[in-house]
């Protein structure tokens, strides 16, 4: 399994972006943290399975119950912060690409 | 599936490697740098001066969804057909200072070329920020998203 590539994919998704988002602050419980969203439970909890399978969760354990934090650490690696650059790039260059092939048909032309 | 666009950025650095193949030839490749209304269509900014020699300038405006008006600038120090471009990148009214970009076109073969940018920025952090730009605005995205759920709810 790629780590690095899923961490990627991780990020790519607005709801688990939002979920990083909320845990940035301060650590929480699954219950607290689906509060804040509209999607039903399960799917929450599926969201943090996957962030906390690429390490940009940590669960702890306090009492009874099971907090979530972020795993700055994983985060700060800069890999993850650059894919939505490259990404944009990626975007530009491939408009480049078409335009200038539409463009080579017309000189034919 | 390799991706064809490729960063390169080493931890610490103030500088970073953009490289891309394209199925163009290195003709097409350049001149979509070069050409005004090229640049406008696949950059999606307007083009208010682009001089594409020694010692020339440019100067972009692209407009937000708000109808906000954000300009470029710069001044292209080196200029070789087909080989590359050497340009000053200044995003006017922003905290970022001056970037400076080598862009070297390659031929790959009669069909196929390669573009690498070499970006050097004032400092690492510069660099680092400029990298989070479309990350923190993914981030602000989803913020704005949960922000207009919870307002829903109340």
């Amino acid at each position: 399994m790629n780590l690095r590539r899923d961490a990627f994919q991780a990020i790519a998704d607005p709801t688990r972006r939002a979920i990083l988002l909320l845990v940035a602050s301060q650590a929480m419980t699954a219950g607290a943290i689906a509060s804040n969203f509209d999607t039903a439970r399960p799917t929450v909890s599926k969201h943090l399975q996957i962030l906390t399978e690429c390490d940009l969760l940590k669960q702890e354990q306090n009492g009874r119950e099971m907090y979530y934090h972020l795993n700055a650490g994983k985060m700060k690696e800069i890999a993850e912060f650059i894919e939505p650059f490259r990404q944009m790039w990626d975007e530009r260059f491939n408009k480049l690409e078409s335009i200038m092939k539409d463009y080579q048909l017309k000189q034919k032309e | 599936m390799e991706q064809k666009t490729k960063i390169h950025a080493e931890e610490g650095r103030q500088e970073l490697l953009i490289t891309r193949q394209f199925d163009l030839p290195i003709d097409l490749l350049f001149k979509a740098y070069t050409e005004a209304e090229l640049v406008e269509q696949w950059m999606g900014t307007k083009v208010l001066k682009l001089e594409s020699n020694k010692h020339g300038a440019y100067q972009f405006e692209t407009s937000d969804p708000k109808g906000n008006k954000h300009g470029f600038n710069g001044v292209i120090h080196e200029f070789e057909l087909n080989r590359k471009i050497t340009r000053t990148f200044e995003m006017e009214n922003t905290p970022f200072a001056v970037q400076l970009e080598y862009l070297d076109f390659e031929a790959l073969s009669d069909s196929t070329s390669k573009l690498t940018m070499h970006v050097v920025y004032k400092s690492a952090a510069i660099r680092d920020q400029i990298l989070q730009l479309p990350f923190a605005q993914g981030i602000n995205m989803a913020h704005n998203r949960l922000e207009s759920i919870l307002s829903k709810k109340s």
